[in-house]
């Protein structure tokens, strides 16, 4: 690590390198969130305002999981975890699978304020259906993996680097790579981009254009459940109202980050991230949200299709 | 000789604008079939509408003896039918070579290296922009991509239409020089639709002429090149 000079300036180095790790946490999640927001729209051109509530949804799966397979069938804390976060990422794809059928399907070719609305009315369904079925209060687990390396001590204030956060970071990396390898190097993956690109020359071609975006919305719902799984790991608590806030945070990542570019929406979260971690440590956390936003609004004004985003300029 | 698509009374719309009106069409197994007609008369709604895509309002689309008129536009594809569309229509976004595999994969990338070293013969350009993506290519070259990508699915039919826009006038004279290779070595039928009525009607065994979305004329390639009406129309500097 760097050469601190220890105990000089308050320990100001520290506090920084400290609220760079939890950004760059907090950033992952948000990146994985973003991802469903950038492929839905960069697809059938609509932002899917459910899919916070799909996060949500997901992190209760999890929850659910877990606790029985900790407390019920005493399974250990790490093999119970990789179980609950595959299991939440399969039924949460199931459910957005369902959701793309029943309230999306239809209106594709319609207005195109009709599938925005069916997504504003599907995500207070299930932010709906999981406070009547689970209730409104905070869900918590157990702390799990709450050990720590110190990366530095002596100083005011000890940075430390916690099990979990390591865990979050490298989940993130392997499956953005994972995803990045089908979306680049398969089949599938070209598909899914022809379809972004001109659906009806893709279908043209024998591409089912349905298939291909019901898939991108089970691959979403997917990385969202990954994403609702460190969620709970991380801050141990979920409530059925949780959806909100992470998802707005997660579709200005995207729009940060150029909407509808995959790496546009991983570097917007890691932004996103960063700024509300930084800005809630040195200038005020009540205004963390307007400092994010307003990034968002100042790099819109410059660069108004996102910082990885492209203008579509296309030769004809 | 056998029908490979058979158009009988088709009738389409785009929303509530009739484009086609009562269309009858064959094209033969081993046949060229050329097209013509002037802008707006409905000739790419034909050619897309064998996809269904506006679907047939009337009348019934058989492909190989198979309806074809509801099916879905992939399952058509999947038949061995492959076009080059209007306005070409390829992935601005992916590598020449990404764009000839969506053209491949369709027929499960049957003979691919194959079909690459052919289209790479015809369009040697192409070779030459392999990892570049389309959207930076020239019109001319788009559009021999958009040829190349069609013939990379061993179709039993192609689709063409307007190949020779956008094309200088060797590279086009090429274009109907390879489209008459591929029919007569390997008996590929083709059906396209042509601005340039000359040369189609030279090419072509059999040709329709379309007026409004109906067709109006049809017989040989080389009787309509001589017919005093089909020349004042499209020949001759007519309505173009």
């Amino acid at each position: 690590m760097l050469a601190f000079r220890r105990g000089e300036s308050g320990g100001a180095m520290e506090v920084f390198l400290q609220q760079l790790i939890n950004g760059v946490t907090l950033g992952s999640i948000y990146g994985l969130i973003a991802i469903g927001y950038t492929m839905v729209y960069g697809i059938i051109g609509m932002v899917n305002f459910a899919h916070g509530d799909v996060f949500m949804l997901s992190a209760f799966i999890a929850l659910l999981i877990l606790l029985l397979l900790t407390q019920m069938l005493g399974l250990g804390a790490a093999p119970a975890f990789i179980v609950a976060m595959g299991a939440s990422m399969a039924l949460t794809a199931l459910w957005n699978y369902a959701i793309e059928r029943v309230a999306y399907r239809r209106l594709r070719g319609s207005f195109r304020l009709a599938p925005l609305i069916s997504a504003i009315g599907m995500s207070t369904f299930l932010a709906n259906f999981v406070t009547v079925t689970q209730g409104p209060n905070n869900k918590s687990i157990p702390p799990m993996w709450d050990q720590v390396i110190t990366l530095t001590s002596g100083g005011a204030y000890d940075v430390t680097l916690s099990y979990r956060q390591i865990l979050i970071v490298a989940v993130t990396g392997v499956l953005l790579a994972a995803f990045w390898f089908v979306v680049q190097k398969t089949p599938l993956g070209r598909a899914q981009r022809a379809c972004e690109q001109d659906a009806k020359m893709a279908a043209l071609l024998g591409v089912d254009v349905n298939r291909t975006v019901a898939l991108t919305f089970v691959i979403g719902a997917a990385l969202a459940a990954v994403a609702g799984s460190l969620y709970l790991l991380q801050y141990g608590v979920v409530k059925s109202t949780d959806g909100f806030v992470p998802g707005v945070k997660a579709f200005t990542a995207a729009v940060l980050g150029g909407i509808g570019s995959l790496p546009g929406a991983v570097l917007g979260g890691l932004l996103i991230g960063l700024i509300e971690t930084l800005w809630g440590q040195y200038f005020s956390s009540d205004y963390k949200d307007v400092a994010a936003f307003s990034v968002l609004a100042v790099t819109l004004i410059f660069m108004p299709s996102g910082l990885m985003g492209r203008p579509d300029v296309e030769k004809v | 000789m056998t029908a490979l698509l058979s158009i009988s009374g088709l009738t389409a719309f785009y929303g509530s604008v009739q484009a086609l009106r009562g269309v009858d069409l064959e094209v033969g197994k081993g046949e060229v079939v050329a097209l013509i007609g002037s802008n707006g008369a409905g000739k790419s709604t034909l050619m897309m509408s064998i996809f269904g895509n506006p679907r047939a309002r009337d009348g019934r689309i058989l492909f190989d003896g198979q309806d074809i008129t509801d099916m879905p536009t992939h399952e058509i594809a999947r038949l061995s039918i492959a076009q080059s569309p209007e306005g070409r229509r390829i992935f601005s976004r992916m590598t020449v070579y990404e764009n000839l595999q969506m053209g491949a994969a369709v027929a499960g990338f049957a003979g691919f290296e194959a079909n690459l070293d052919k289209v790479f013969g015809i369009f040697p350009r192409l070779k030459e922009r392999l990892k570049q993506r389309g959207g930076t290519l020239s019109g001319g070259e788009q559009q021999m991509l958009a040829i190349a990508r069609a013939l990379m699915s061993n179709p039993k039919l192609l689709l063409l239409d307007e190949p020779s826009l956008g094309l200088a006038p060797l590279v086009c004279k090429q274009i109907f020089e390879t489209v008459k290779r591929l029919n007569e070595e390997e008996g590929l039928s083709v059906f396209l639709v042509e601005q340039d009525a000359h040369h189609a009607l030279k090419l072509a065994h059999r040709a329709y002429v379309l007026v409004n979305g109906a067709v109006t004329m049809s017989g040989k390639g080389a009787d309509l090149l001589r017919d005093p009406k089909v020349r004042a129309a499209y020949l001759e500097g007519g309505a173009h």
